[in-house]
């Protein structure tokens, strides 16, 4: 094992894929310079034709990832803030989503996506976003969302090798978590799901930066003997239901904590799934942990009102075990 | 530029394929065979031939939702495209698709595709993968006037010319995108001049005329795959048919253009104007026209047979072809 950030490790799985396979490329804004750190030095490590700089112009780079992949290469494409894949939606939930399908199966897309998401501090809503629950409602899309750095590493180098078009949703605020990483060839397959911790008296499914303030919370509530069983389903398409379910046939209590807003979001889904498919396992009513249907604001104290994070799922907990 | 008589005579026999093909998929679709809605291209056949005739079987294109003519000039099977557009399994997407759709991904058609303007993004990646590969294949996508009104067009163009891409900009101004004059919703009488916002050549050609097109197409063609960039070619053609086939009932008695300017353009039609340059050149004679046009008759009444005995997909086919 190898202790790393979770930057280092999404670095150390680009360059892995990147030595692995020429016909990879990375494409998006500000690479060459690496806003969040991930790309850095790869310009001088693979040159100019593999590592590029692209306008911001999400329309044109995005759609071009997607027409790079269609012809036969495999790039992997940075979008900076999850955000802006509003401007280039067409390009991503019309055309990579849709075109296999829609050829009856000639095309072959594999495009990887990588954007951060959520919210940052005082970004303000155009840049805190998470979006990943806008991508749930469109078929032929594949959603990773790791929560440390072996599932970044791992998950990240499952995207690249995928021949479907996959987005990987990194958490603004997991840049600098530190990890253990295993060392060698290191793969996550997607729609694995991982308990992050066993407990006994209640599941908490917890998706992106929630599981790290899920884990704390979980650590927390030991000390009350409460015992919390914390799963990640690290991707959300597809969905390893069979993890999910068999927790909660463990524990017959559940939280879904998910950073975005509340309505139509993945813990609404996920919710959705364990009260169709597991509603006799269950003896309380599934709980979901979400932020407020409001922008991200930008002021600290009302950001801190609308995002849910660890004093949500804590009275979440409390609240369906009556504790 | 001199053109061989047999490539001469191949793209006639490739603008008699479309007309024939267009003229059946529309009244199929009035007589109500054919699911859905079809956009024809009959008057256009001129820029889809004359491009397509500048392509090799490994470069690419990307079409429109009128794309018909687009896939037959790059060697589409007439067959495998009435049946997608009848919904049949025997069609290239397997009923999935249908006319707006259609691909073909051994012959590198990208496929048509129903949102305007999504094409240029994917045909600029398509030479971008072509750079990445060290191949030199160009990729060419066509798209209308309305196309050169979205921001996909502005942005492909410019990615495009910053990594001087192998890719032609191929745009069929036909006159309206959708209902609505093309003049009334464009900033510029000529969309060929847009190319010098991105300092990338810009040609305006006649559209109706396949030599001219094919010349310009030619030379974009071998700019590009020289690795000397893009070139964005405007061919002025006209849209004989309505924006789709039926469209009274979508705008009742509402007109957006004059029967004589109709009638003007079909004077200009462009098989016509090739037959009678190639008889003023002694090139062919009127017997080599009957006989061309009673073989693609024939070829595309053996499609329409094709597509009617083809079977509808089983419901169990629902789930697959969505991921790899």
């Amino acid at each position: 094992m190898a202790l790393m950030t979770f930057i280092q490790a999404i670095q150390e799985a680009l360059i892995e894929e990147m030595e692995r396979d020429p016909l990879t490329f990375l494409m998006g804004e500000d690479v060459v310079l690496a806003v969040f750190g991930a790309t850095r030095g790869l310009y001088e490590r693979f040159g100019p034709m593999r590592v590029r700089n692209t306008p911001i112009s999400e329309i044109g780079f995005v759609g071009a990832a997607v027409g790079a992949a269609m012809a036969g290469a495999r790039p992997i494409c940075e979008v900076e803030f999850a955000s802006f894949f509003y401007c280039a939606f067409d390009q991503v939930c019309n055309q990579a989503a849709k075109l296999r399908y829609m050829s009856g199966g000639q095309a072959k897309i594999p495009v990887t996506f990588r954007a951060v998401y959520g919210s940052a501090g005082s970004a303000a809503a155009q840049h805190s976003e998470t979006v990943y629950s806008q991508f749930l409602n469109v078929p032929g899309l594949k959603l990773a969302v790791p929560s440390d750095p072996a599932d970044a590493k791992g998950l990240l180098k499952s995207a690249i090798r995928d021949d479907n078009p996959v987005i990987v949703f990194e958490h603004v605020g997991l840049g600098g978590l530190r990890g253990e990483v295993p060392e060698g060839e290191h793969l996550v397959a997607l729609g694995q799901a991982a308990i992050k911790r066993p407990g006994t008296d209640i599941t908490a499914i917890a998706i992106g930066a929630m599981v790290s303030r899920t884990l704390a919370v979980a650590e927390k509530l030991a000390a009350d003997g409460i015992s919390v069983e914390v799963v990640d389903p690290r991707t959300l398409m597809p969905l390893d239901e069979e993890t999910l379910l068999a927790s909660v046939a463990k524990t017959s209590r559940v939280i879904v904590a998910d950073e975005a807003h509340l309505r139509g979001s993945a813990a609404s889904e996920i919710a959705a799934i364990i009260a169709e498919k597991g509603f006799d396992l269950l003896d309380a009513p599934v709980k979901r942990v979400a932020s407020l249907d409001v922008p991200v604001p930008f002021s600290p104290v009302l950001e801190q009102r609308a995002v849910a994070r660890e004093a949500a799922i804590e009275s979440a907990i409390r609240e369906l075990l009556g504790a | 530029m001199e053109i061989e008589r047999d490539k001469l005579l191949a793209m006639y026999r490739t603008m008699r394929r479309i007309r024939c093909f267009e003229e059946r998929v529309r009244d199929l679709s009035i007589a109500n065979e054919i699911p859905g809605f079809v956009h024809v291209s009959i008057g256009e056949e001129a820029s889809a031939t004359g491009v397509g005739a500048a392509l090799r079987l490994t470069d690419r294109i990307t079409s429109t939702h009128r794309g018909h003519g687009h896939l037959i000039a790059k060697g589409g099977r007439l067959d495998r495209m009435m049946a997608e557009i009848f919904g049949r399994r025997g069609g290239y997407c397997k009923g999935k698709g249908g006319s707006m759709h259609i691909a073909d991904f051994a012959l590198g058609i990208l496929g048509a595709n129903g949102i305007v303007g999504a094409g240029l993004p994917i045909a600029t990646g398509s030479a971008l993968a072509a750079v990445i590969q060290g191949r030199d294949d160009v990729t060419v996508s066509f798209f209308g006037d309305g196309a050169a009104n979205e921001g996909a067009f502005h942005e492909s163009l410019n990615l495009a010319a910053i990594w001087k891409l192998p890719v032609v900009f191929a745009c069929e101004n036909n006159g309206f995108g959708e209902f609505t004059p093309a003049q009334t919703v464009t900033s510029v009488a000529d969309i060929a001049v847009r190319a010098q916002a991105y300092g990338i050549p810009g040609q305006i050609v006649d559209g109706n005329d396949v030599v001219a097109v094919h010349q310009a197409a030619a030379e974009a063609v071998a700019r590009a795959r020289r690795g000397e960039g893009p070139t964005l070619i405007e061919c002025k053609t006209y849209r004989w048919e309505g924006h789709v086939v039926g469209e009274h009932a979508m705008i009742g008695t509402g007109q957006y253009r004059e029967r004589a300017e109709i009638e003007q353009w079909r004077a200009r039609c462009p098989i016509a104007r090739m037959e009678k340059w190639l008889t003023e050149r002694g090139l062919a004679t009127a017997d080599v026209f009957e006989a061309v046009a009673g073989e693609v008759r024939a070829e595309v009444e053996a499609a329409v047979e094709f597509a009617r005995a083809s079977e509808s997909p089983d419901p169990k086919e629902v789930a697959e072809d969505l991921f790899v």
